[in-house]
């Protein structure tokens, strides 16, 4: 206990190893550290929070390298950043390369250290989107003792859903040429992002183009009235983060767009609902959680799925059989 | 039949200081070497001066300091340098070392148009490679070219550049690749120099003084196989993409370093027959034979070779020019079809990978990408993984194991050369002599210049050259190249490497996961998955085993994080404080271990970090071994170790073994 008072403390001086050992703490999955993750979570939640950007978009949109141009911007004018990377897991072994710090080039040279930024990678691990399980605690942790929070998450499947509900702002990396401008709007998926940034600008037209190509659907999606209303649009910019184009623009649009939530109560709302929708993952997963365990854990519920399976019952309802033994078994644990 | 002229003999050597190396020069040259090839210490390599932080350890360790004119004067006192044909491995700071080596001879009343040799100067493959890039890759190709259109014009007898495979090979390239990646370099370099010259330009000179780097593997007979092929594919290229017609300047032109890659530290004179047979690959066939040819020595798994251990290797050379009927003989593989099938197969699949990089934008953008890199570590785990699994075999490896003791490492120096560290020192301090000698109002000018020189995108030499006369230091040119184009760090390849885990046979298999089980074992008494942090501290480029480590820890389940080389025990300190991880694991192959290791354990301490093991993997003599281990390194990994699976169980149980 008194090591933990020593913790909190710590992390309200926005202590770099008291952070670092909060996270440690808060990625525990021992049922014994729930107390002391608890009392963790309180204590970020009622200093300061720090601006939560989202960055998401396809596997090789540039979104490391938008992300360490951002922390350099960010640096420029002396706020410090915090930034959560989450990285694949294999899916044969469980373990992970965690390599995107790599070009996070935060100072002058490759080597040095500036104490103003602070990364921590996450592997996803089985979770389905975007984000690990732990990555909304992180998050919040960080926000509690930077300025600005970066979150990139893995460019694949639901990231962009679940990164918008740790973010105050998402930004989705669009890369030029990539037919990728495209094919996300025709997904329709115009309730996620506020930033659309198309990246390498270096690259000239295909750039140009893909910035007119995504405010020409923009404009027809607000004309079919599918748009989110004037004061929530979706902004479009074009970046370079080899030249550093456009980045002092993005960062101006960033403050612009949170100042403007904050003002009203855009900022509230959309914590609320995304705080809702964690919640709810959550519970869904934690019940999940418990029913394999009230049949005997995970290696118990496969070896039964194999054995029924196996006398050619189909795996569905292989599943349900399953799921029925489940919630009986919960009914019994019932005071 | 009167016998064909022997290839140009040379011994890679440079270390200490430029005196001590001179001496040594002095010394091979009057055994009958007949080239000198220069070794820079990593410092000289990377544009640091002997004090610079970045220098730590690093000074005159594996090649010798040049740090400004004086240590040239220095380097070759007493040397002929009009009648010398100097090879220099170096090539970001290539501009550079041959301005002040066009500086010395202007100073000695030689004229440079009589200057020979070699500036490495192949830059791109040091992204892919060798570690030792400065400036962002497009920044570095336009250096490059600097150099080559500098030389065509003023130095006409020197060769700008030698486009490497060879340390492809020794990152793990299949033939194939060695040939196709070498050549798409190559193209990048000459579409650079045509677009430089302007589009009508006559490309001849520059074709013709392009020359190659190869390696030369165990497998000989398919090597000179590869030498075949890469003739015919050089001259394909010259007529069909450059138009150059002159036969003599479509010529393939290279020299060699047989494979290091392959020999071993568990009984290291097997080496010696292992280095005969590859020279074998690129000396038989007469129309595919290098111009020059420099061999390691039978210690090179266990730390740098002494003057006898390199004397042993000219050797190799001298018996089979002189000695054996080699050189009587007109090529003795014309008109067979064995080889001539094998050399069709090998164009005709290099030719198809070479235009795969051309689709994905060109050597520069496969570069960037991170393409090449992930295909040269896939090919290296392949072969780590055949070798772990005894499908390759390596003769006192994973065969024939037993052995009586062997003489040659019995002496006290180990059976290697170990640099005096005092002699750093006495660096720094002939460094600080120059600085107070020279003129500031000189240096400032010149430098100022550069700069300029280096923002307009004119071409650097004549700048580098009045540099180099006004006493600027290696270390100022560098920072000025710094400043100007910008820093560097090249992608690992790791994230797109897809490495098969071990399909093998089902006892891999069923080992693999008894592996895999133990590490989620680790994370039920971690409370999290067991986090690696895979270092690579100091200006040291040898990335190959850091990158395998790092695959096969994701491999058996551990969170892994790795940086990349060139890191500073600063940085990686930082990165293992914020990442959370369980264990550090430090790579060190440069010999800096003693110095870099003590220091970041420090500052582990420093920062609350003392409970966490630190392992240190590379070329680590026994000796320094136990003193790392006293220091409280908890295990030490040499390429002795070479089952990957087996450090993986240990790792696990220093894990197992720590206190929560
Ligand atoms: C391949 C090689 C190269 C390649 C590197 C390619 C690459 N990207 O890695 C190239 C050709 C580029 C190269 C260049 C140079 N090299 Co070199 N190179 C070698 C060589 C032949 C093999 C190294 C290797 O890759 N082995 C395969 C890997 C898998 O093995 P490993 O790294 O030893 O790792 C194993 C263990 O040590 C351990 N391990 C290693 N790290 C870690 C980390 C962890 C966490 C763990 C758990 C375990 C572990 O596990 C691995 C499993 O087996 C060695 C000699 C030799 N045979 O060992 C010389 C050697 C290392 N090179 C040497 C030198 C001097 C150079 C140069 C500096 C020469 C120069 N003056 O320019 C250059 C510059 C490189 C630079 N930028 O730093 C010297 C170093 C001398 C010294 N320490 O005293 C050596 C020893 C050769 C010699 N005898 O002179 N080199
Ligand atoms: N020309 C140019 N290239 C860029 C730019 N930004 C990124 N790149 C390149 O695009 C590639 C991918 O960049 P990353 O930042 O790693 O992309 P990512 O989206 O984080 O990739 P994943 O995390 O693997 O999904 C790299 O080769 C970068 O060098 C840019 O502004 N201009
Ligand atoms: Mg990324």
């Amino acid at each position: 206990m008194q090591r933990l008072e020593a913790l909190l403390e710590g992390l309200r001086a926005r202590d770099r190893g008291s952070v670092a050992r909060a996270l440690n703490l808060l990625e525990d999955r021992r049922p014994a550290q729930r107390e002391a993750q608890r009392a963790l979570v309180r204590a970020s939640a009622a200093m300061a929070r720090g601006r939560v950007f989202g960055v998401t978009g396809p596997p090789g949109a540039g979104k490391s390298t938008l992300c360490s141009a951002l922390v350099r911007a960010f640096r420029a004018s002396g706020r410090r950043v915090g930034v959560v990377a989450v990285d694949p897991s294999s899916v044969n072994s469980g373990g992970a390369l965690l390599g995107d710090r790599l070009r996070i080039l935060t100072h002058e040279g490759p080597g040095g250290v500036d104490e103003g930024v602070f990364v921590r990678s996450l592997a996803a691990g089985g979770a389905l989107g975007g984000l690990s399980r732990t990555a909304p605690a992180c998050v919040d942790l960080l926000a509690a003792a930077f300025d600005v929070v970066l979150v990139e998450t893995v460019g694949v499947g639901q990231s962009e859903v679940d990164v918008a509900r740790v973010a105050d702002l998402t930004l989705v990396a669009v890369q030029p040429a990539s037919g990728d401008a495209l094919q996300f709007l025709k997904a329709g998926i115009l309730e996620i992002p506020d930033v659309l940034v198309v990246t390498k600008a270096d690259l000239g037209d295909p750039a140009r183009r893909a910035v007119g190509d995504l405010r020409h659907a923009l404009a027809v999606a607000r004309e079919a009235g599918v748009d989110r209303g004037a004061a929530d649009a979706v902004s479009v910019c074009a970046v370079s983060s080899e030249t550093g184009e456009g980045i002092a623009d993005l960062v101006a649009t960033l403050d612009r767009r949170w100042d403007a939530l904050e003002e009203g109560d855009g900022l509230a709302i959309r914590r609320f609902h995304g705080g809702v929708a964690l919640a709810f993952e959550t519970v869904a997963r934690r019940v999940g959680e418990l029913g394999v365990d009230a049949l005997g854990g995970e290696a118990t519920v496969r070896a039964r799925l194999r054995g029924l399976v196996a006398m050619e019952l189909p795996s569905m309802e292989a599943a349900e059989t399953i799921v029925d033994e489940a919630v009986a078994a919960l009914r019994t644990l019932t005071p | 039949m009167p016998k064909d002229k022997p290839w140009i003999f040379r011994t890679y050597s440079g270390h200490s200081t430029p005196e001590a190396s001179n001496t040594l020069y002095r010394t091979n040259l009057a055994k009958g070497q007949t080239g000198l090839s220069v070794a820079f210490d990593l410092p000289t390599q990377t544009g640091f001066d002997s004090d610079a932080p970045e220098a730590r350890g690093e000074v005159g360790k594996v090649g010798v300091p040049i740090g400004h004119l004086g240590d040239m004067r220095a380097l070759f006192d007493q040397i002929p340098i009009e009648k010398m044909n100097t090879s220099m491995t170096i090539n970001a700071t290539a501009p550079w070392l041959l301005a002040l080596y066009v500086a010395l001879a202007e100073e000695r009343g030689v004229s440079p148009r009589v200057l020979q040799g070699t500036t490495q100067n192949d830059v791109l493959k040091e992204f892919l490679a060798r570690g030792t890039y400065v400036a962002p890759p497009a920044a570095s190709v336009r250096l490059t070219v600097d150099v080559v259109t500098y030389t065509v014009e003023h130095v006409p007898d020197w060769n700008p550049m030698n486009v490497c495979s060879y340390h492809l090979q020794e990152a793990g390239a299949t033939p194939v690749q060695e040939l196709a990646y070498s050549l798409a370099n190559a193209i990048q370099v000459l579409d650079a120099t045509r677009a430089r010259l302007g589009a009508g330009a006559d490309l001849t000179s520059v074709f013709a003084r392009l020359s190659f780097f190869v390696n030369a593997g165990i497998r000989f007979v398919d090597e000179v196989c590869k030498m075949r092929a890469f003739g015919r594919l050089w001259e394909r290229l010259g007529r069909e993409r450059y138009g150059v017609t002159d036969e003599k300047a479509l010529r393939f032109r290279y020299g060699v370093q047989v494979n290091s890659l392959g020999l071993t530290e568990r009984q290291p004179e097997n080496n010696i027959v292992r280095i005969v047979l590859e020279s074998l690959g690129v000396t038989l066939s007469k129309n595919a034979r290098c111009r020059a040819l420099q061999l390691p020595a039978w210690n090179e798994a266990l730390g740098l070779p002494r003057p006898w251990d390199q004397q042993w290797s000219l050797r190799i050379q001298q018996v089979l020019a002189y000695e054996t009927d080699l050189l009587e003989h007109e090529d003795l593989f014309e008109g067979s079809l064995v080889v001539e099938k094998r050399v069709a197969e090998l164009c005709a699949e290099a030719w198809a990978e070479v235009e795969e990089v051309l689709r994905r934008g060109g050597a520069l953008a496969a570069i960037e990408s991170g393409y090449v890199k992930s295909k040269l570590v896939e090919s290296n785990a392949t072969r780590i993984a055949a070798i772990e699994r005894g499908e390759q075999i390596v003769v006192g490896v994973n065969k024939f194991g037993e052995t009586a003791e062997s003489p040659l490492t019995k002496g006290t120096d180990g059976g290697i050369m170990v640099v005096d560290p005092a002699l750093a020192a006495r660096q720094i301090e002939r460094l600080e002599q120059h600085r107070k000698a020279r003129s500031q109002g000189a240096v400032d000018a010149a430098l100022a210049e550069l700069r300029r020189v280096l923002a307009s995108g004119e071409n650097v030499m004549p700048a580098s050259i009045a540099a180099a006369k006004a006493g600027v230091t290696t270390g100022e040119w560098g920072k000025a190249l710094r400043d100007v184009v910008g820093d560097y760090r090249a992608p690992t390849g790791l994230a797109g490497a897809s490495v098969a885990s071990a399909r093998g046979n089902t006892q891999d298999a069923a080992r693999l996961e008894a592996l895999r089980a133990r590490v989620r074992g680790l994370a039920a008494k971690l409370g999290r998955p067991a986090k690696l942090l895979v270092g690579k501290p100091g200006l040291d480029g040898h990335s190959n085993g850091a990158e395998q480590i790092a695959l096969k820890a994701r491999d058996v389940g551990f969170e892994v994080v790795y940086d990349g080389i060139r890191s500073t025990p600063e940085s990686l300190v930082a990165s293992a404080l914020e990442e959370g991880v369980h264990l550090v694991g430090l790579s060190i192959l440069s010999g800096s271990h003693l110095e870099l290791v003590p220091e970041i354990l420090e500052r582990m301490t420093k920062a609350g970090l003392g409970d966490v093991p630190v392992v240190v993997g590379g070329i680590i003599p026994d000796a320094d071994a136990k003193t790392l281990l006293a220091r409280g390194v908890r295990r030490v990994y040499t390429p002795k170790d070479f089952e990957l699976e087996a450090i993986m169980a240990d790792l696990v149980d220093v894990l197992a073994g720590q206190q929560p």
